[in-house]
């Protein structure tokens, strides 16, 4: 070869390298294409206004957007609202609608629907967004694109909260005068959403199709989205491996089969995506029995049980080791400065056990206990089995009982029938959400599950908590709440274990289906599959 | 013979009719007996729920009645051919359990006649070549699949058929979003059927082959049997035509037990396969407290059962004209 030839042949090679080096893949979204998702269980109704459990959520935030979404952060990003400003005094919030976003039946959207959503539909029949929007008094809608919030009491929580994902906007012009809970268009929904309802087969499979009227022009890429109602996990996974869905999202995967999903390179693993709603796995200790009462017990308790081998044995590192009530994915106001910790030291607990006044008899044996487990996964019991084990090696000798969901829900909330439970609490995208009810004596109801299930009444701690709940300033604010912390850790009437990470698995050939706090409960309007 | 036959059936009627009642009430009675009901469900599986609001569902819901009084309105609506409302669903109880009825008549029915087919035909040949090897290791073969749990020969049939060579789909009853014409859709159904059938078909092969080998051994050495051999029939003219028909009965009564058993009971297939049957409806309404969905799936089933039964009866009088309808 001449010289000038194998020049020639250098550039042209290096200038090849350099475009392919500078452009990734797939930088280009891809329009059309089909993509399965697996959720469960499989949704009773297909509009979340009315309910917040997770499968709802995950079909009705694709079918309807709401006034926000929110990134990483938990910072609030436009959606159908452009625009918003607060009043200083923190009472009157004003949001400025887009124009030109219709429902899927052509009608326009407007300020109505909001208000009309919000008093008849938040404020009466959704169990959360009774609380968050419970210091609403009035919706104002001076002009169709301007809604007005008119508060009671500040109310930073449901700046938190204007998402699809927990606040979701029916309307009004199909629900308004009909019986909302049982109407027709709650399984057939018409929303403002990317996807539009295409049909729904009990326990089976949901169909959604491209809205070409979105109102953000040029999305979705996806031609159609349908979500298979699949409950068994061995077939979530190998529906999965076989390319039959391309997506499964919140910890349906058992995370025993995540590192195969890992290995086999066709698989994106995340735990992105959940900033929304923070699960927290945690023991809550019922106040009122003579041996929880002890503060030295539950301290000892505390100390006994290694959460680090929580997290690494049961949740497969999936989650950090909770030492606060808050989950860490609340930047602005997660703190452990100054919070008391309680590191695994099971000669500490003894003798926290021997001061409080349970001495070991002559088989070792202090006190029993008996733990109730959630029935919901498999996690609960897990730990609960793992703190029979780690409670024996201090002289506490327990019984795991089990039993089923409502079961469970009666014995410990109703009947307090209880010394010791494992439970997953959602945290929510702001303390007042979910945290809140575990800490707060007015959530305290017989029969109100989930709600304060320890029965902890302290008066300090309810000044803390509503200070917070009601603080505009944010440095106040964080103040407030870095005290929370301390407290709670200081009372123990709730030990949190593992702030829990969800995991989502994606075949690599879906983009951008992570993309802010929703996640996979987003609307799906910027995913796209590449060939 | 008009006369003794609608007696019989008018006699059924009314039996089916206690049964019925007895199934409804001992149901009712044994649900509320259970703790927690469907408003603590939905309350833990939203997340929370304030008392307010709780109590607003349980006075629409009318569980906060009194026992005798709620049992007292559900009789009272059956009669009127309305089974309930089931508010999780947002749908009719008769709704909810017509939409699961397809799914599961198909594999129940579809199973059945698999099982009975090739079990039966298994013991036949089992019989035929009694204690020699070839019985030996169809014994085998067949108890190898009786004695391997259904959800782990359904797993496995799923690993080998949809994950490794994707030759068949994966679970649910139908490709969904597909638009088809209805032989397409036909095909795609049984195309989606083959694995849950074949796995719960396995299961009860083992029964049907041991039944009919058993009674095909008993039957063979009767003495009219030795008769038709010695008027010259053939080998397989003695088998079919009068052997085998004697030796069903036991099969005929098993496959009425099966086809009883699995209209509530394939639980475990339409779960892993993902068959929106009632097995699966039932199944998760009692874990959700689903009271009128409960006992709306067990009036039907009862009502299919007692059906089936008097299929199996009429059957009976075909095959063994020793036995009479009426007394």
């Amino acid at each position: 070869m001449s010289i000038r030839s194998i020049k020639t042949l250098w550039i042209a090679s290096a200038l090849a390298l350099a475009t392919h080096a500078g452009s990734p893949m797939a930088d280009e979204p891809v329009r059309g294409g089909t993509l399965s998702m697996i959720i469960s269980p499989s949704p009773q109704i297909l509009t979340s206004a009315i309910t917040t459990a997770g499968a709802e959520q995950v079909v009705s935030s694709k079918i309807s957007d709401s006034l926000l979404t929110y990134d990483f952060d938990l910072n609030p990003k436009p959606q159908l609202a452009q625009s918003w400003s607060i009043s200083p005094d923190g009472l009157r919030v004003t949001f400025k609608l887009r124009p030109g976003v219709h429902w899927h039946d052509g009608k326009d959207f407007t300020s109505e629907d909001v208000a009309f959503t919000c008093m008849n539909v938040w404020k009466v029949l959704n169990g959360r967004d009774r609380t968050i929007f419970g210091n609403v008094t009035s919706v104002e809608t001076p002009d169709p694109l301007t809604v007005v919030f008119v508060l009671s009491a500040p109310s930073p929580g449901m700046m938190k909260s204007l998402a699809a994902q927990q606040a979701q906007i029916l309307p009004a012009h199909l629900y308004k005068g009909t019986d909302i809970a049982t109407n027709p268009y709650n399984l057939k929904p018409v929303g403002t959403g990317p996807f539009k309802f295409v049909s729904y087969a009990p326990g089976d499979n949901l169909v959604l199709e491209r809205n070409p009227d979105y109102w953000d022009k040029g999305k979705p890429y996806l031609d159609k989205l349908i979500f298979r109602f699949i409950s068994d996990p061995a077939t979530t996974s190998s529906a999965l491996e076989s390319g039959e869905v391309q997506l499964v999202n919140q910890n349906l995967v058992p995370m025993s089969d995540l590192e195969r999903f890992k290995d086999s390179g066709d698989f994106d693993i995340t735990t992105k995506g959940y900033e929304f709603q923070n699960e927290m796995e945690m023991s809550e200790f019922n106040l009122d029995d003579p041996i929880m009462k002890n503060i030295k017990v539950r301290q000892a308790i505390a100390h006994a049980v290694d959460k680090q081998w929580l997290l690494d044995n049961v949740f497969f590192g999936y989650g950090k080791v909770a030492n606060t009530p808050l989950h860490s994915h609340l930047t602005a106001l997660y703190d452990t400065n100054g919070v008391p910790a309680y590191g695994y030291d099971p000669v500490l607990a003894a003798k926290l056990l021997d001061e409080a006044g349970y001495k070991a008899g002559p088989d070792g044996t202090r006190f029993k206990l008996t733990i109730d487990p959630l029935p919901y996964g498999d996690y609960q019991n897990l730990v609960a089995d793992y703190m029979r084990e780690a409670l024996k090696q201090v002289g506490i000798v327990v019984t795991v009982r089990s039993s089923d969901f409502a079961g469970w829900v009666k014995r410990v909330y109703t009947d307090r029938d209880f010394q010791m439970t494992v439970n997953l609490l959602t945290g929510g995208s702001d303390p007042t959400i979910g945290t809140q009810r575990s800490f707060w004596s007015k959530s305290f109801k017989i029969g109100v599950g989930f709600a304060n299930g320890s029965h902890y009444m302290n008066p300090e701690m309810d000044k803390l908590l509503e200070a917070g709940a009601s603080e505009v300033d944010a440095a106040k604010r964080k103040q407030d709440y870095l005290e929370f912390q301390r407290l709670a850790m200081t009372d123990l009437p709730v030990l949190p274990l593992v702030a829990v990470d969800s995991v989502t698995v994606a075949n690599k050939k879906v983009h951008n289906h992570s993309i802010d706090a929703h996640g996979t409960f987003g609307n799906f309007a910027d995913v796209y599959l590449s060939k | 013979m008009n006369s003794p036959l609608l007696r019989y059936f008018g006699r059924r009627c009314l039996q089916a009719l206690v049964v019925i009642f007895i199934v409804i009430i001992g149901n009712f009675m044994l649900l509320h007996s259970v703790p927690g009901d469907m408003v603590d469900v939905m309350a833990g599986q939203g997340g929370d729920m304030d008392a307010e609001l709780m109590a607003t569902l349980r006075a629409r819901y009318g569980l906060d009645q009194p026992i005798m009084v709620q049992l007292g309105h559900y009789i009272l609506n059956i009669f009127s051919g309305d089974l309930g409302y089931s508010y999780r669903h947002s749908s009719s109880v008769l709704t909810m359990i017509l939409h699961g009825l397809p799914a599961t008549t198909l594999l129940v029915v579809c199973s059945v006649i698999v099982a009975v087919i090739f079990g039966t035909l298994t013991g036949v040949l089992a019989a035929r070549h009694a204690h020699k090897p070839l019985d030996v290791a169809l014994s085998v073969v067949v108890l190898f699949f009786y004695a391997t749990p259904i959800f782990l020969t359904g797993l496995a049939l799923m690993l080998i058929f949809c994950v490794e060579l994707k030759w068949l789909p994966l679970s649910g009853l139908t490709t969904p979003g597909v638009d088809m014409g209805v032989f397409a859709r036909i095909r795609d159904i049984a195309w989606h059927l083959i694995l849950p059938v074949v796995s719960l078909s396995l299961f009860y092969i083992a029964i049907y082959a041991r039944l009919a080998r058993a009674s095909m051994l008993q039957v063979m050495n009767q003495d009219y049997i030795r008769t038709a051999h010695a008027k010259g029939l053939s080998g397989v003219h003695v088998i079919l035509g009068h052997a085998l028909r004697n030796a069903l009965l036991p099969v005929v009564t098993m496959a009425g037990l099966q086809v009883a058993e699995l209209f509530g009971g394939a639980v475990l297939t339409e779960s892993i396969f993902g068959l929106p049957g009632i097995g699966r409806l039932a199944y998760d309404s009692v874990f959700e407290r689903n009271f009128p969905l409960i006992l709306g799936i067990l009036i039907v089933c009862s009502f299919i059962i007692i059906l089936v039964n008097l299929v199996v009866d009429l059957i009976y009088t075909r095959l063994d004209p020793r036995v009479e309808l009426s007394r």
